[in-house]
């Protein structure tokens, strides 16, 4: 049913950054994802993809605890952070939040001025050096400071969808997280704007640790160097599915010689 | 580096735990402990009102209150007979005067019209009229009706204090008819026409019982309104200490009563004051839990 | 017809209140001195009172009611007691203005004059505080509107909190926001708009209450600037003077009242205007 990381592709000296031990999340009494196990890399883009409905946003945003914001969400098992566990009833999430970040399938910039945008998530963390140079070093790393610079004080609903998402990207970045988790990024953009986020993800790679999820198998094999290929299940004596992780792999092997017989139908297009 | 928040501790693993006594967590408890405490002090009127309603008006219940008719100042015993029987019958008038004119306006607002000028005009004067202080609507009647003596001569009387209720209710009715309306799919009115059928018959026959819920829910709730309204009354329907005689009359209703009972120094006139909340407040809160009930069917 | 009545009531006040106004000219507003016995009219007092309750009022109300609907949205505490909340200042609501009154009258002015005779005797020199409480006066009619225009507030808030999307509140949290940083910083400014409607709307409501200020709040029109000293508002002088005025005190009656529906038009006006301005685009 799962399987983790088989010991040849993954070599022991590899610096892991978030594990996830035999996670389960549920939504009241329905279980949306069982018996999760995984080891993210550090440094390296790890891809989560599968059919709708399989549990792999849900996971992902378990990591950095947005789903607190869901009434009735939880957990069981555990979610690692280089050795930190991030559900102890002693955690703070608003501490989890800030190491990893998130950009999210819909651009959601605030209401607010570009500048602003940025500078907010910047200064309630403490921020305490030179606003300018921020904001325009993370508009850079975002390959979108030539759009903005002229406009900063415009409000961020002026950008068209695609200059939106970079500008989450740059006001994710200008916290400095260790992790930055992205919930199918490009889904609601053209291809165009989607090309260049994923330019900007082999940028981003150098400095931080992402986790992305993706429907896009094609975007998964340029972008990413390990993916996690979850299906969903039938409950046995009930209604709907529930998740699982089928194989946990680098992406050349999980596209070109996948071990699971549902990997290989799935790479292959055979469903979802 | 120049944020300072981002803590290891001493074996490298990151120190996520909730820092009781950093600022901005200490501001957040003190708001959320703020928050509450308004939230209390609004609930506590609510509380406090009901509460000695229930026991003045409780402690002297008795039949009597509904069949006699008011003590003069300073005699004994006594109800308000009169009173109920007359706000039932004001309420009634002014739910019979605005129901139609409001349903209709809502009908013709959110089918008839084209959403253009005249239609952008009236929805804004209905929302104008609704923000109209009761006792203008008083005083607006009395000029019509009253002191015109245009209903057969007469002066002070229920129909007008029902006409100024009614005035009071409209917008909430054109309102609520207009909204509730306006929730029916367009699919469906498409569908009646499809089948031939005139606008006429289409409104009445398939959008309007669609849409009854929320309109009944409406309507409901602006009657518990006018129940309870008093300045319209004062100069309209006046009060009497007799029995109802007819609408054209002066007639008691239990706000009006309330109103003058409260004032005079009286202990007798006070304590039946606050029996006459009582009864009032309970009819004006079982038709707010009536209203609420219809609106469970709403989201059948 | 809704646009009739509205004209029509427009008229039949304006019409009514020409001899006054012929008579007083724009004095009227500005002169306190009503006197029935002379035949003399002068408004201040009661716009005074009217300005002055209703905006007090707002101060006191706008954050409770406020500090309630974000109580009620946030999940502080579990559902089921915030909607018991929420249920409850509804309630309030439905209460007659005039029961309120009552109330006022025999509860709640009692309960509050201790606290009001300290602040005559220790801070009287306030101009604010200079008269004795002696029962009905500006102060418990202030409380009184407060307890009134709450549920408004707090419902008309508590939609637009309501109403702010999802995915806000997920970019607020996103970047490591507290759970009072993201109130604060963006959830209410993208409910702002709603909320100033709906404070206007309180204020709208404040100025045209009658029934539970009349009761309340003394009936006087001798000027003062003490809160604890009667005073009067356009709309209780309507409710009491109304019924046996003669002819030449009842124009200056409907002046008044002409007075009174300028000024909640200008709050209807502004409250719309103001609405538009501060609507953040999301």
């Amino acid at each position: 049913m799962t399987a983790s990381s088989s010991p040849e592709s993954v070599p022991s000296n590899l610096d892991i950054c978030l594990s996830i031990q035999n996670a389960t999340i549920s939504y009241g009494d329905f279980e949306a994802l069982k018996n999760v196990f995984c080891d993210i890399p550090r440094g390296q883009v790890t891809a989560f993809i599968g059919p709708s409905g399989c549990g792999k946003s849900t996971i992902l945003r378990a990591i950095n605890r947005m789903n607190d914001l869901i009434e009735g969400c939880s957990l069981k098992g555990r979610i690692l952070f280089d050795g930190a566990d991030l559900y102890s009833p002693d955690v703070d999430p608003v501490e989890v939040r800030r190491r990893i970040g998130m950009v999210f399938q819909q651009p959601n910039p605030f209401p607010k001025s570009i500048y602003e945008n940025i500078a907010f998530g910047a200064r309630i963390n403490g921020y305490n050096g030179d606003m300018d140079e921020l904001v325009e070093r993370s508009l850079r790393q975002a390959a979108v400071w030539d759009e903005c610079k002229d406009k900063l004080k415009e409000s961020g609903n002026s950008l068209s969808g695609g200059q939106q998402q970079r500008l989450c990207i740059a006001r994710t970045i200008a916290i400095e997280p260790e992790v930055i988790l992205m919930d199918e990024p490009c889904s609601a953009l053209d291809p165009i704007s989607t090309l260049k986020i994923e330019e900007t993800i082999h940028e981003l790679k150098k400095s931080f640790t992402i986790v992305i999820v993706t429907h896009n198998m094609q975007q998964a094999v340029r972008v990413s160097d390990m993916t996690a290929f979850f299906n969903a299940e039938a409950v046995e004596g009930g209604s709907g599915k529930v998740g699982y992780l089928v194989e946990f792999n680098d992406t050349d092997k999980i596209f070109n010689a996948p071990l699971q017989q549902a990997t290989r139908d799935y790479v292959s297009g055979r469903f979802g | 580096m120049k944020y300072h928040s981002l803590a290891r501790s001493a074996d490298n693993i990151p120190d996520l735990n909730y820092k009781t006594w950093e600022k901005r967590n200490l501001v957040s408890r003190l708001l959320s402990v703020l928050a509450g405490v308004f939230s209390f002090l609004c609930v506590l009127p609510l509380i406090a009102v009901l509460a000695y309603i229930l026991i003045k008006g409780m402690s002297t219940f008795s039949l009597d209150l509904f069949t006699q008719l008011p003590p003069p100042p300073g005699g004994e015993g006594g109800g308000f007979g009169n009173a109920i029987i007359g706000s039932i019958v004001v309420t009634t008038i002014a739910a019979l005067i605005a129901i139609p004119i409001g349903v209709g306006g809502g009908i013709y607002l959110a089918e008839y019209s084209t959403g253009r000028g005249f239609s952008q005009f009236i929805r804004f004067g209905t929302n104008v009229l609704a923000g109209v202080p009761s006792i203008i609507a008083g005083v607006f009647v009395y000029g019509v009706i009253v002191s015109t003596r245009i209903l057969f001569g007469n002066t002070f009387s229920a129909i007008a204090g029902g006409t100024a209720l009614s005035v009071l209710m409209l917008p909430t009715v054109v309102k609520t008819t207009d909204e509730g309306l306006k929730l029916v799919s367009n699919d469906l009115r498409r569908a009646a026409l499809g089948v031939g059928a005139s606008r006429f018959v289409t409104v009445s026959q398939i959008t309007l019982p669609k849409a009854f819920t929320p309109i009944a829910t409406g309507v409901v709730l602006s009657i518990a309104r006018a129940a309870g309204e008093t300045a319209p009354l004062i100069f309209t329907a006046l009060f009497s200490p007799f029995w109802p005689n007819g609408i054209f009359d002066p007639i008691a209703t239990l706000s009006v009563l309330i109103y003058n009972f409260a004032a005079q120094p009286y202990d007798l006139q006070n304590q039946l004051a606050w029996s006459a909340s009582f009864i009032l407040v309970v009819f004006i809160l079982a038709l707010n839990l009536l209203a609420r009930w219809l609106g469970r069917f709403a989201s059948k | 017809m809704v646009a009739l009545i509205l004209i029509s009531i427009l008229v039949v006040v304006f019409w009514g209140s020409l001899e006054s106004m012929g008579r007083y000219g724009l004095n009227f507003l500005f002169t306190s001195n009503w006197n029935p016995v002379d035949d003399e009219y002068g408004a201040f007092t009661a716009i005074y009172g009217t300005l002055v309750t209703s905006l007090l009022a707002l101060v006191i109300a706008v954050p409770l009611g406020v500090g309630t609907a974000i109580f009620i949205t946030e999940n502080i505490i579990p559902l089921k007691v915030r909607n018991i909340i929420g249920l409850m200042v509804e309630l309030l609501a439905a209460i007659p203005s005039v029961v309120l009154g009552l109330w006022a009258i025999f509860i709640l002015e009692p309960l509050i004059r201790p606290f009001l005779m300290f602040l005559y005797e220790d801070l009287g020199w306030i101009p604010i505080f200079s008269t004795e409480p002696l029962g009905p006066g500006m102060a418990p009619a202030i409380l009184i509107l407060v307890v009134m225009i709450l549920p408004i507030i707090t419902a008309i808030a508590r939609d637009s909190l309501n109403q702010v999307p999802m995915r806000l509140r997920q970019a607020a949290y996103g970047v490591g926001a507290t759970r009072w940083g993201a109130i604060l910083n963006v959830i209410l400014p993208a409910a702002i708009s709603g909320i100033v409607g709906g404070v206007m709307l309180a204020l709208g409501r404040a100025m045209g209450e009658t029934m539970a200020v009349t009761m309340i709040i003394g009936n006087s029109n001798v000027f003062s600037w003490s809160l604890l000293a009667p005073g009067n508002t356009i709309s209780a002088m309507l409710a009491n003077q109304f019924g046996e005025a003669d002819v030449s005190q009842l124009s200056s009656l409907m002046y008044a009242a002409f007075v009174l529906m300028v000024l909640t038009l200008l709050v209807n006006v502004i409250a719309q205007w103001l609405v538009k301005r501060l609507s953040l685009k999301y």
